[in-house]
């Protein structure tokens, strides 16, 4: 190791400038619609009309002169129909049958948009249609099967302990169910792809996307191309949160299509309602939990049944499904349970990846059942979580033993105080009692596995690249992708502390298949941590070269390992060291009994929403919002926050404002006019602090950050709902209608006033 | 995105972009936005939403703050059109421009050109700013990453910033 740096001058731990932040505060970073290739034509999807039905006729009137337009069918697919992901059901082009509204079917191009948008609504479709299915109980019923043989995509079970032995011990027994709606991600960049073929080369796509690496293995199905003659190139991407995960591949396919039938490039760039009917959205679920507790609020044992809508084909919700299941427990010893996961089929489009991934769901559950069973058993909120909290040295559902120092009631401890809880509950209840608003305030604990889940990083085994350059600065090559999360500039900053140069020193190159290795996707929080950690070790075989060549010593200065790597390459040209996931030998996962080692590292948190509804308008909203967590080392102080009040103030939209309307499967709201995400007047003060154990798995002790604080907001802020009302809500979104139907019904029937915390029924 | 019908013929339209004068031809109703973006080559200003909502389009015509998707071009005609490209001088950013990457205000990136010249904006309006007046000033612009709060800082930070600048020059 390098040993010129002090303390203060360390690059990690310092908000460094955003590596590609200029451009983007003057406007000059490209986004793939502001990208224009010669001679290049536009691109559009013809898409179904209805959930299910074979198409019968498709008629192109006469009127649209056809000779201008490239249309390509399934028909002119060279490789296989699908969207090659995890399970290969999923069509690029519809052929002869649909299983969703906005199933894409034909593909249009035109020089010209206005033409294309012409006639794109000039071809009319003829189906028989079948009977659809829309909900999770429909699908359950089985009365049409519309996936497989029983409408199931995948299931799970975690079993721990001896679950039928608990319920004759338990003191009570409380019963729940819990529901959670789709949510849109809502970059505010639409997705876009621009594809250009030449048979030499074959196909290159640039687009707003994740994950390159899934993109090039499906249009290597789709066009039966090898790998070398697909290639796929990230342009600045404007907000993903999952949603630039899976279907940019779809978008990538079509725009490949057309480009190879037409001889020239093609750029399909989605309007926002196209986007939001479109493209995927987050599962909704239904938990229910049923536990077993002692008399002063111990878990004894439980049953979680945690079920998603995965809508009309597999995508990704076989492992929305495992996390969301393996999250299901919460931060809680359970000595014995028992959680059944399942993904069911229906004909809404796919459901997909969003921000948290499953675990939003299944913790909203969690996290309104511990307030459930205190008011059941008569503790307070507080207790119940310190009674159950995990501890060192104890076991998660999975069986994982909780290696780290993570002292929760501590945590707790901590943001109770920030939000100055235990005063405000007490002055809420008292104002309370009158007036025309009412206010409350709530907990939510929950943690966050960090990487992918099991032996999904094993399977991965990503390569990361570092590359000394001719200037003597080096260049990272990793296939994770920027898209506001500050992806550039940690990668950055943990190249250049591990090779001890400047931040400035070290740049990293446009995602691009043809020159980075694959570092796997940039999901699931685990860039910093995993793809970080593989670049410390890239940086040591840097530096082995360049001491190995008698250019550097063991301890050098900056202006020498930058004089070394350039005379290095004036000698022998540009060198890249590649570094390879090396699993941890002891970290075990059962993918059969779905045991064992979950995640390499949880991140810790507590959050508290502080609320006000107004009996007049019977809207709910957030005035304060403490966000506290412990994630291992925070790599970037501003970045860091930045990924927690953005994750807080969309967990906060999850909760209270955004609501999908489905008819039929089709979303009917699909504006930014009517389906609607928090405005800058909207939130509260987001008020986020970290705490830092360090974590051995992650680069400089880094954990996951990215998906946690989406896990929080929600219980914290309906359990403050509740808090404020004495009416239980399970369901979210929650509206001001919502709140007014059941204000009107408690006031019908109410002639005794509830008082909550004391109540003891419900077993 | 507006249908120009057949018979509705392009025009000339001349209009100041930047400080400079500049002419195009184009169909009276196509949007400001798309005039800007696909034939000044000022690809700053971003379509989000197409219909006024998230403001990632905002330009400011005549110093006023408007979301260019809905601007027809013959209404800018003579007008004096700002964007995001007319803001740095040469090599130095605004201050605006440098309180948006000191606080953490653009992640990113996409609303970032919008939400700046909605802070420079409100700034020219109102140099210092209470929290609320910042609150209000950008709740035309919708940005899904930061959850605002950085958004805030940086505005802060640019009067500040606009405000020790003007303060040094009299």
């Amino acid at each position: 190791m390098s040993n010129h740096r002090t303390n203060q001058d360390r690059i990690v731990g310092n908000s460094v400038p955003r590596k590609e932040g200029r451009d983007k505060v003057t406007g000059r970073a490209q986004y793939i619609d502001d990208m224009v290739l010669p001679n290049m034509i536009f691109g559009a999807t013809v898409r179904s009309q209805i959930a299910r039905g074979k198409i019968k006729k498709i008629t192109f009137p006469p009127e649209i002169n056809w000779n201008e337009l490239t249309v390509v069918s399934a028909k002119d697919i060279p490789g296989k129909n699908c969207i090659a992901l995890i399970a290969d059901d999923q069509p690029c082009l519809a052929d002869e049958i649909v299983n969703h509204p906005e199933e894409p079917i034909l593909l249009l191009a035109h020089p010209d948009r206005y033409a294309l948008r012409k006639a794109v609504d000039s071809i009319s479709i003829e189906y028989d249609s079948l009977p659809a299915i829309f909900t999770i109980e429909e699908s359950e019923r089985r009365s049409q099967i519309v996936w497989g043989t029983d409408n199931i995509f995948k299931t799970y079970v975690i079993e721990k302990g001896d679950v039928e032995s608990v319920w004759k011990k338990a003191d009570r027994i409380v019963e729940e169910e819990y529901a959670t709606g789709a949510q849109e991600q809502l970059y505010i960049e639409n997705n876009g792809m621009i594809a250009a073929w030449d048979p030499q080369h074959g196909i290159t796509v640039w687009g707003s996307l994740q994950c390159p690496y899934y993109v090039h293995k499906a249009l290597m199905a789709l066009c039966d191309l090898p790998a070398e003659k697909v290639r796929v190139v990230q342009m600045e991407t404007g907000g993903a949160f999952g949603g630039k995960e899976e279907y940019p591949s779809m978008i990538a396919a079509h725009a490949s299509l057309l480009a190879i039938k037409s001889g020239r490039p093609v750029k399909i760039v989605y309007d926002r309602m196209e986007d939001m009917a479109a493209t995927t959205k987050r599962h909704p679920s239904r938990t229910r939990h049923r536990t077993a507790v002692s008399r002063d609020g111990k878990i004894l044992g439980g049953e979680i049944e945690f079920t998603i809508d995965g809508g009309a084909y597999t995508t990704l919700s076989t492992v929305v499904l495992s996390r969301g299941a393996i999250h299901a427990g919460g931060p809680y010893y359970w000595p014995n349970v028992r959680i059944r996961a399942k993904a069911v089929a229906t004909n809404a489009p796919p459901h997909g990846a969003f921000r948290g991934f499953g675990a939003p769901q299944s913790l909203f559950a969690m996290e309104r059942h511990m307030d459930r069973i205190a008011q059941v058993v008569g503790i307070s909120p507080i207790e119940i979580r310190r009674r159950n909290f995990l501890r060192p040295g104890q076991t998660t559902t999975t069986e994982q033993i909780v290696h780290e120092e993570i002292d929760l009631p501590q945590l707790l401890e901590r943001a109770l105080q920030l939000a100055d809880y235990r005063s405000k509950k007490k002055s809420f209840a008292g104002e309370n009692k009158s007036g025309t608003s009412k206010r409350g305030i709530g907990i939510a604990a929950f943690l966050h596995g960090a990487g992918f889940t099991g032996s999904g990083e094993r399977y991965l085994s990503s390569v990361v690249g570092l590359e000394g350059c001719a200037d003597g600065g080096v260049r990272v090559l990793v296939s994770s992708t920027e898209f506001g999360q500050g992806t550039k500039t940690v990668l950055c900053q943990i190249a250049a502390e591990s090779l001890g140069v400047a931040y400035e020193a070290v740049s990293i190159a446009q995602p691009d298949t043809l020159e980075v290795p694959n570092s796997g996707p940039t999901v699931a929080s685990r860039t910093a941590m995993v793809v970080g950690k593989l670049l410390e070790s890239a940086a040591r075989g840097i530096k082995q070269t360049l001491t190995l060549s008698g250019r550097l010593h063991d301890s050098y200065s900056p202006d020498e390992f930058r004089e070394a790597c350039s005379s290095y390459v004036a000698e022998h040209g540009p060198f890249r060291s590649l570094a390879r996931y090396d699993p941890p030998t002891d970290i075990f996962w059962d993918d059969e009994k779905y045991r064992g080692e979950a995640y390499a590292a949880f991140a810790w948190a507590v959050y508290i929403a502080q609320v006000t509804v107004d009996l007049a308008t019977y809207s709910a909203t957030v005035d304060d919002f403490v966000a506290l967590q412990e994630i291992g080392r925070v790599l970037h102080p501003v970045l860091a926050k930045g990924q927690i009040t953005g994750g807080v103030a969309q967990g906060i939209g999850f909760a209270l404002y955004e609501k999908v309307i489905w008819q039929n499967g089709r979303m009917q709201n699909g504006q930014m006019t009517n389906y609607i995400m928090p405005t800058s007047s909207d939130l509260p003060p987001i008020r986020v602090f970290f705490e830092e154990l360090g974590n051995v798995h992650g680069a400089f002790g880094a954990k996951g950050i990215g998906e946690l604080p989406m896990d929080g907001p929600a219980p914290a802020i309906i359990n403050a709902v509740e808090d404020a009302l004495g009416i239980h809500f399970n369901s979210i979104p929650l509206l001001p209608e919502d709140i007014f139907d059941a204000i009107t019904s408690e006031s019908q029937l109410a002639s005794a006033p509830r008082s909550s915390g004391q109540e003891d029924s419900g077993t | 995105m507006i249908h120009s019908s057949a018979h509705v013929t392009k025009s000339e339209i001349t209009l100041t972009v930047n400080g400079e004068s500049r002419t195009v031809r184009a169909y009276p109703m196509e949007r400001l936005l798309d005039v800007l973006r696909n034939q000044l080559g000022l690809t700053g200003a971003k379509e989000g939403c197409g219909e006024g909502e998230c403001g990632s389009c905002s330009v400011l015509m005549d110093g006023a703050l408007v979301n260019s998707c809905l601007v027809p071009v013959l209404q800018a005609t003579n007008a004096s059109i700002f964007t995001i490209e007319g803001l740095a001088e040469g090599v130095d950013l605004h201050p605006a421009q440098e309180a948006f990457l000191q606080c953490g205000g653009a992640q990113c990136g996409i609303c970032t050109p919008g939400m700046i010249l909605a802070a420079q904006h409100l700034l020219s309006k109102n140099p210092e700013p209470s929290g609320e007046d910042i609150r209000e000033g950008v709740a035309g612009n919708l940005c899904r990453c930061t959850g605002y709060m950085q958004i805030f800082e940086a505005v802060a930070e640019a009067a500040r910033r606009r405000n020790k600048v003007t303060a040094k020059t009299t």
